[in-house]
């Protein structure tokens, strides 16, 4: 069996970020670095893959055949990579960047798909159903648990108040919630190995997928400054002020 | 309450600062990546109450285990990454930029603890004890200095004395990094033998050693620190480390690795200390703006930039070295030297520049004061480098 696992390589996050200001995208230049919530996907991927005595493939598109982030993925156990990198990605919106995926998904031969709910980049959390309707396979959403037993995949689908079971026959896409496992350091051994695994870099051409972009940003504004919260000092009935704060804001 | 605290989570970009001044390879650079990530998560936000507890973090230490970072340096078929030095001072400076108790917590557990066993030992020995400790399921520590033989280790007054089966270990030693833990399966100690000094391995917890209540110390809280007492050990024919009588020449050979990699670890603090200051002189008003505007503190960590480049220099050109099977004796000195140093002067600096707020233990910088003291003292005082950087040069003293 093989696990496809998405990885996104983001410009680091702790150094300054900066819009283009003719496409209002992100400038992604210089090294990146795997996006923190993939590094959840690409733990949980590994994980099952020792259980079932599988592979995982680490599947990315990223500019300028980046391919940093995707060594992090291979040190911490992935076998090997599929890159798909090409000049005519640059301001691909979520729907293109699904189609590449899926081509790239058809490639490696998984039956399963495991993905971050949402990239900290970009946000839209599109994606994963996006390439699970372009495959025709189902879509298993925000899972903090993920389980094959034979053909069946299995998760607990993160919800409001709880979680649900869903199930599906494989093949399928999976999206999984950050904070669903602790994601593994890179071994020192891990990183040595990484430099030998297999990395193939793929081109649009190389997919068949043409590069078409539905999506304008149109504009791009600051988000309103968070207001300052309420000050008081403790005169003994703190615990009630605050329990009536809870009661209104309706989280109790 | 003074709030000093707020800029010690701040990451910080992670490949640009290792470009600028020498090319590593990726692999080097991956791995200072890895381990600033786990000072990120792991180190950072825990090494003050560490500190204040003097805490040992095992669980911490058992992770650097599994990401490698003891077995760097050693071969893959005792469980090493056959990896170069260089790496492995990547991993100690930044470590060091965290916390440096648990920075020498690895030097010491890799330089003092399992080298001398990969240098000397014989194959039974190394295969007995290298596996675990290049997999951070075991420490191992180095017993040397005695109350009366610290640079002057010619003075060991510990005595092996042969039995039927091998040898009765009596005397004690003074200040033995990593000897205490609840990891600690192995102590190689030194102990004068007939006309020499020899060293020999024990396992932890054999009848006759006693390891001392751990000291209170002025710095270096959370790492493991104890006094041993030998009272007659005995142990096997096997546990003669190398040859017997060459214990001294031996452990001199070690110290000139370990002084490298303690010199990484002063650039580490260094470089900590550079942190937390730029970040307090640009938040920290007075008279009407933050006070990194006025040259009085701007200079300062002008200075600090200054020394960490020439020490950052230093110590790779030395690590290079030996990577390279060139000589490094007086290279590995000049490092230590310069960087430990640049060091003490940096965390200085750095409680100056945070003023009041840098005199409260709950500040970084106080600790920082209070751990970079022992670098100019410990794998050689600053008099020892100057002397062996005198001697190299051909002077008689």
């Amino acid at each position: 069996m093989k696990i496809a696992a998405f990885v996104k390589q983001i410009p680091d996050q702790a150094a300054p970020q900066a819009l283009d200001p003719d496409s209002f995208r992100l400038v992604r230049s210089g090294k990146m670095i795997i996006d923190d919530s993939d590094s959840y996907g690409v733990e949980v991927s590994l994980q099952l893959a020792e259980k079932l005595g599988a592979e995982v493939v680490v599947v990315s598109m990223a500019p300028g055949q980046e391919t940093s982030g995707v060594r992090t993925a291979l040190a911490m156990g992935a076998a090997s990579a599929i890159v798909v990198s090409d000049d005519q990605l640059a301001g691909a919106d979520a729907l293109l960047t699904a189609r590449v995926l899926a081509q790239a998904v058809s490639r490696t031969g998984a039956d399963l798909v495991v993905a971050a709910t949402e990239s900290t980049d970009g946000y839209t959390g599109t994606v994963p159903a996006q390439v699970a309707a372009l495959l025709g396979w189902p879509a298993l959403t925000f899972a903090k648990e993920l389980e094959v037993d034979g053909s069946t995949v299995r998760i607990k689908r993160q919800t409001e108040d709880g979680f649900d079971e869903v199930e599906a026959e494989l093949p399928a896409v999976v999206s999984v919630t950050a904070g669903s496992v602790v994601p593994r350091y890179p071994s020192f051994k891990g990183i040595m190995g990484a430099k030998s695994k297999p990395v193939e870099l793929l081109s649009l051409a190389d997919l068949g997928v043409a590069a078409e972009v539905g999506e304008r940003v149109l504009g791009v504004r600051d988000a309103e400054a968070r207001a300052a919260g309420e000050v008081f000092e403790d005169d003994g009935t703190a615990e009630e002020r605050i329990v009536a704060f809870l009661d209104e804001i309706k989280v109790l | 309450m003074l709030v000093v605290m707020s800029c010690i989570f701040a990451r910080q970009p992670r490949r640009e600062r290792f470009k600028v001044h020498q090319e590593f390879s990726e692999v080097q650079l991956q791995l200072a990546a890895t381990v600033a990530d786990f000072v990120s998560s792991e180190v950072l936000p825990n090494a003050g109450a560490w500190d204040e507890e003097h805490r040992f973090p095992i669980e911490q230490v058992r992770m650097m285990g599994e990401m490698g970072l003891f077995g760097i340096v050693f071969p893959e078929e005792y469980g090493g990454g056959a990896g170069d030095f260089t790496s492995f001072c990547l991993a100690v400076e930044e470590l060091a930029k965290g916390d440096a108790s648990i920075a020498i917590t690895l030097s010491a557990g890799v330089g003092l603890g399992a080298n001398p066993i990969y240098q000397f030992g014989g194959e039974e020995q190394r295969q007995r004890w290298l596996p675990q400790l290049c997999t951070g399921s075991a420490l191992a520590a180095f017993g040397l200095t005695e109350p009366d033989a610290g640079s002057d280790a010619g003075a060991t007054q510990s005595r092996a004395e042969r039995t039927g089966s091998g040898w009765r270990i009596s005397g004690s030693k003074a200040y033995i990094t990593n000897s205490g833990t609840e990891m600690t399966k192995v102590i190689t100690v030194t102990a004068r033998t007939g006309q020499g000094i020899s060293a020999f391995v024990i396992p932890a917890g054999a009848p006759g050693l006693t390891v001392e209540p751990a000291y209170r110390k002025l710095g270096w809280h959370a790492s493991d620190t104890h006094g041993l007492t030998l009272d007659g050990v005995e142990v096997g024919e096997e546990s003669l480390l190398g040859e017997e009588g060459r214990g001294f020449r031996q452990f001199l050979a070690i110290l000139d690795d370990g002084r490298i990699s303690v010199a990484a670890l002063a650039l580490g603090q260094a470089e900590a200390c550079l942190r937390e200051s730029l970040a307090y002189a640009k938040t920290r008003n007075a008279f009407g703006g933050p006070i990194g505007r006025f040259q009085a503190i701007a200079f300062k960590i002008a200075d600090m930039e200054t020394a960490i480049e020439a020490a950052r220099a230093l110590v790779y050109r030395a690590a290079g070295l030996k990577d390279h099977g060139a000589p490094f004796k007086k290279e590995a000195a000049v490092a230590k030297l310069f960087a430990t140093e640049a060091a003490v002067a940096a965390a200085r600096e750095a409680v100056q520049i945070f003023g009041g707020a840098g005199f409260i233990e709950e500040s970084p910088v106080a600790r920082y004061f209070r751990d970079s003291k022992i670098l100019e003292i410990g794998e050689g005082t600053s008099e020892i480098q100057r002397m062996v950087i005198a001697r190299s040069l051909g002077l008689p003293v």
